[in-house]
């Protein structure tokens, strides 16, 4: 069946078989392999991408769930010229490793910031206790979502699309 | 060798397309005309295999092909995998095989192999196979597979015990016959599964027209999966071609041959199409190694003073169904005993089984966690049967800095000493209890207490044997471009090892980190390659790199040198040109010089020089390099829940000399994550029979961002004598000490309650358990 929905600012259209995940349509049928799938039981959350601005499993969802919605994924959240805010404070502060889970914590970090914008290093870990990493101990991971902070403040209202 | 570069926090140059969704992991690969895998897997955890009928599944719409071991025996020198790490210390037929024949041996075996359209025609297909099993008697764990009567974990082998040895020296028997005082430690070691974020794929291609296989593997070992499918298939190595893309983690289960891998390489060439598998969470807990199983029985005889005099006693390493690759964990445990401790004499009995449980081979530690762990716990039993410090009596055995290098008696399995070439053990204590403020501890211990609160302060030491070799090479090339590239069979798979040989390279020919690429664990780009375990590589391709680095170096100059009509001693490199120092203008770029020694048709390149930019090397230790760690945790227990929040966590490391201490900063604290795993939440059950009972991420628990502390790293830097660059590892050095330091930790909290623990991980109701049982004796 044919599914249309918004992804990253641009409108698509997917023959789906009814039973395919979100996730599974995002990256083998429209090439979007920023996301990544790790656990599929909807643990992990290295498949978290923004529905509507939440953050949500693309593994828990089915891409007809998804019909009328606005998807926005890692690669949404990325441009050309320079890493985002979030994506350059990441790198400064070695909150990547392997990188497999990392389109899932910049997405939720992405989510949190925009709702929170002055989260504090208790309410982020609380937050990103949902998404597993395996290399870094989160340590660096808690640092950039804390110094990212300052580039959501003050258009909160705008950041999630 | 110290310039801009080494010994900086480099930012990665890995991190661009991995923080925005342009990193190309092995299930971002797509092929024209590929088709996908699924496997199907034991249910049983021992049967007999007596039939499979795949018809049913064969004719489901999508389904290109079902194969069993029969379908693909014809294509395959042998029906089952070789072993890795060979050793004549094992008896034959004990490695998988690349489907079940005959007899399944634990739950998620793979029995066949359907190939269909997409995965989800595949798994279809697969739960249309029908198999008749006579399920037999298991073998649940290590201890059962020694008792008396035991059934066998598999049918073909006289006893379930593949090996037996004893690490052994001085007089053990006179230490503990002289000893003031003897005490018992008992210990279970606990396995848990590795759980890179990436579970395992493989995409296989073959191409029939140039009779060429290509893997497309995330593997922590190109080169040797190359070599063995090239034993498996009857292929030249040269006809085969393993690529690892981006790799999302190994911690070691990517650093064996899979069935999973020999059955797609095998049935590509069988189809004709290339095929995709994707491992997913349940087949990793089913099917990739696990490590930890260990019974230990010891004995610890020390004088009054505390000072060991001798230890002694047994242990059960569960190997698993299967052996993929030699004896190293169980060795390395019973290896790493004595620690970084002065042990007079010590004697282990290791019993090495066969269980129905999945194969074991190294999760990040490779038997030094365990070996640690046994240490630590019976140094803590002789302070509390002594009734004096624990830590001060880890500072009364320390091998003192003045006997530093430190020879024990004990061989590696190379046959070489074990003998730490560098460190400072008390040095790295001391700096552990001054970030731990260990000076001001037990008042506050004792105001929390009458707080009706528990605190307790654990402190543990460990020591890793680094840089394994034989060798690991590194090709560093100036093409015609002017372009720096390094190669490398090493493996990248998360821990900044392009960086860091980025930044090696990056000192010696006066270039930017950003503008070198490196690739690594791609077989076409390098004949040699033993790939990313035991924490070896900044040691073993950091000194590949850097030595060749200095080679093109020396060419560059000599080639820039003939071009400026300058002395050689009157150059720099910087900034990608050969400079005359002091004379603005008088240059050449790095590009002119590659041209001129590269060479053009019909032109000379300079006297006495060899064409081309390049050298490649392949470093070859002479022995390890030891990095050691001191852990240091305060811990508060809830004695209401039994749960348990870091205060503090201190980790002190040696590894010699940093390339970058922001990487070596993750990886200790990757480490360090991953022991509280061990320590505390990371429990895979299985039952009686031997049926895995935590198969998901709800049932198994893995550290999440509120359970791991803000670690406190310190480094102390003991260059290495044995290395050029005077480096060490690091990879496994976090998560050596950290379960015994919790461990300890724990106990100290719950002295009331007289809390003691010889196993691990400590989850709350266990820990309410033992309180409960403090509070009202029986």
């Amino acid at each position: 069946m044919t599914v249309r929905f918004d992804v990253n600012g641009r409108r698509a259209e997917v023959a789906v078989e009814p039973r395919t995940s979100l996730a599974d349509c995002l990256r083998h049928h429209l090439g979007l392999t920023g996301t990544h799938l790790a656990c599929e039981h909807g643990v992990c959350g290295a498949c978290t991408v923004l529905v509507d601005g939440e953050a949500v499993r693309s593994c828990l969802m089915l891409a007809v769930q998804a019909e009328g919605r606005s998807v926005v994924t890692v690669e949404g959240l990325s441009n050309d010229a320079a890493l985002s805010p979030l994506q350059a404070a990441f790198r400064r502060h070695h909150a990547l490793q392997c990188g497999f889970c990392t389109p899932g914590m910049i997405t939720t970090a992405h989510a949190l910031l925009t709702e929170e914008p002055d989260a504090d290093a208790d309410r982020i870990r609380e937050v990103l206790s949902g998404n597993l990493c395996r290399c870094t101990g989160y340590v660096g991971i808690v640092e950039a979502v804390l110094e990212a902070r300052a580039a959501y403040r003050g258009h909160k209202a705008d950041a999630a699309s | 060798m110290t310039g801009t570069w080494f010994g900086s926090r480099v930012r990665r140059i890995e991190d661009p397309p991995l923080v925005t969704g342009r990193g190309r992991y092995v299930d971002d690969i797509h092929l024209p005309d590929m088709v996908h895998a699924a496997f199907l897997r034991s249910p049983h955890a021992h049967a007999r295999l007596i039939g499979i009928d795949t018809a049913t599944a064969k004719a489901m719409p999508g389904v290109h092909a079902v194969l069993t071991i029969a379908d693909l025996a014809p294509h395959l020198t042998e029906e089952r995998l070789p072993l890795g790490f060979r050793t004549r210390a094992l008896p034959d037929g004990i490695t998988p095989y690349v489907l079940a024949k005959d007899e399944v041996v634990y739950v998620g075996e793979p029995v066949a192999l359907v190939i269909a359209d997409s995965r989800y025609r595949a798994e279809d297909a697969a739960a249309a196979i029908a198999v008749d099993y006579e399920p037999l008697p298991a073998v649940p764990d290590c201890r059962a597979a020694v008792a008396p009567g035991a059934p066998r974990a598999r049918l073909a082998m006289k006893s379930n015990v593949l090996t037996e040895f004893n690490q052994e020296y001085g007089d053990v028997a006179g230490a503990f016959a002289k000893a003031a005082h003897v005490f018992a430690v008992k210990l279970n070691q606990h396995r848990g599964v590795a759980h890179p974020i990436e579970g395992r794929g493989v995409v296989a291609r073959y191409e029939a027209a140039d009779d060429r296989l290509t893997l497309w593997d995330s593997t922590q070992q190109s080169h040797e999966i190359r070599s063995f499918l090239g034993e498996l298939l009857n292929l030249d190595e040269n006809r085969i071609r393993v690529v690892a893309p981006d790799v999302g983690g190994g911690f070691g289960c990517k650093f064996i041959l899979y069935a999973e891998e020999a059955a797609l390489a095998t049935a590509t060439r069988m189809i004709g199409r290339p095929i995709k598998w994707i491992e997913d969470r349940r087949e990793h807990f089913l099917a990739a190694i696990q490590e930890r199983d260990q019974v230990w029985e010891m004995e610890v005889a020390a004088d009054p003073d505390g000072r060991l005099l001798g230890a002694r006693g047994r242990m059960i390493h569960d190997q698993g169904a299967y052996t993929p690759q030699g004896i190293n964990l169980p060795y390395n445990a019973s290896t790493v005993v004595p620690s970084v401790y002065v042990l007079p004499a010590y004697r282990l009995h290791v019993q090495v089984v066969e269980t129905n449980r999945v194969p074991v081979a190294p999760v990040r530690g490779a038997g030094y966690p365990e070996g640690c762990f046994a240490m630590e716990r019976m140094l803590d039993a002789v302070a509390d049967g002594l009734g004096l410090d624990r830590i001060e009596v880890r500072r009364r055995n320390l091998v003192p800095a003045e006997r530093m290098p430190y020879r024990t008696p004990l061989l590696t399995r190379a046959k070489t000493p074990v003998e730490y070439d560098s460190g400072d053990f008390p040095l790295c204590q001391n700096k552990a209890l001054d970030g731990i403020d260990f000076a001001s501890f037990r008042a506050r211990q004792e105001s929390a207490r009458k707080a009706g609160r528990y605190i307790g302060l654990g402190l543990a030491h460990g020591i890793k044997g680094t840089g394994r070799g034989p060798y690991e090479s590194g090709t560093v090339r100036i093409g015609r471009s002017g372009k720096v590239s390094v190669y490398t069979g090493a493996l990248a798979m998360g821990q900044g090892l392009k960086t860091i040989l980025a930044q090696i390279t990056a000192d010696q020919l006066g270039v930017a980190v950003d503008d070198i690429e490196v690739v690594a664990g791609d077989t076409a780009t390098i004949p040699l390659g033993l790939g990313g375990f035991a924490s070896r590589q900044t040691v073993t391709a950091g000194s590949s790199v850097h030595i060749a680095a200095g080679e093109v170096r020396a060419k560059v100059l000599k080639v820039a040198a003939n071009l400026l009509e300058a002395a050689e001693s009157d150059l720099e490199l910087r900034d990608g040109e050969v400079r005359v120092k002091g004379v603005a203008d008088m240059s050449v770029s790095l590009r002119d010089v590659a041209l001129v020694a590269t060479g053009m048709p019909g032109y000379s390149i300079p006297k006495g020089v060899e064409a081309g930019l390049e050298s490649n090397q392949n470093f070859a230790p002479e022995s390890l390099a030891y990095s050691n760690g001191c852990h240091a945790v305060e811990l508060e227990v809830d004695v209401e829940t039994g749960q348990v929040h870091f205060v503090n966590y201190v980790l002190v490391s040696d590894s010699g000399r940093l390339v970058n201490p922001m990487t070596a900063d993750g990886q200790l604290h990757g480490g360090a994550a991953h022991g509280i795993g061990n320590a505390l939440f990371e429990w895979m059950g299985y039952d009686q029979g031997a049926q895995p009972l935590t198969t998901t991420l709800a049932e198994y628990l893995m550290p999440t961002a509120p359970e791991i502390p803000r670690f406190t790293v310190i480094h102390h830097e003991s260059p290495s004598p044995l290395n050029p660059l005077g480096v060490k590892g690091i990879g496994e050095c976090g998560t050596l000490p950290a379960a015994a330091a919790i461990v300890s930790a724990i106990e100290d909290a719950l002295r009331p309650f007289g809390v003691r623990l010889g196993e691990y991980p400590v989850r709350p109701h266990r820990l309410l358990e033992l309180i409960r049982r403090g509070t009202n004796p029986q």
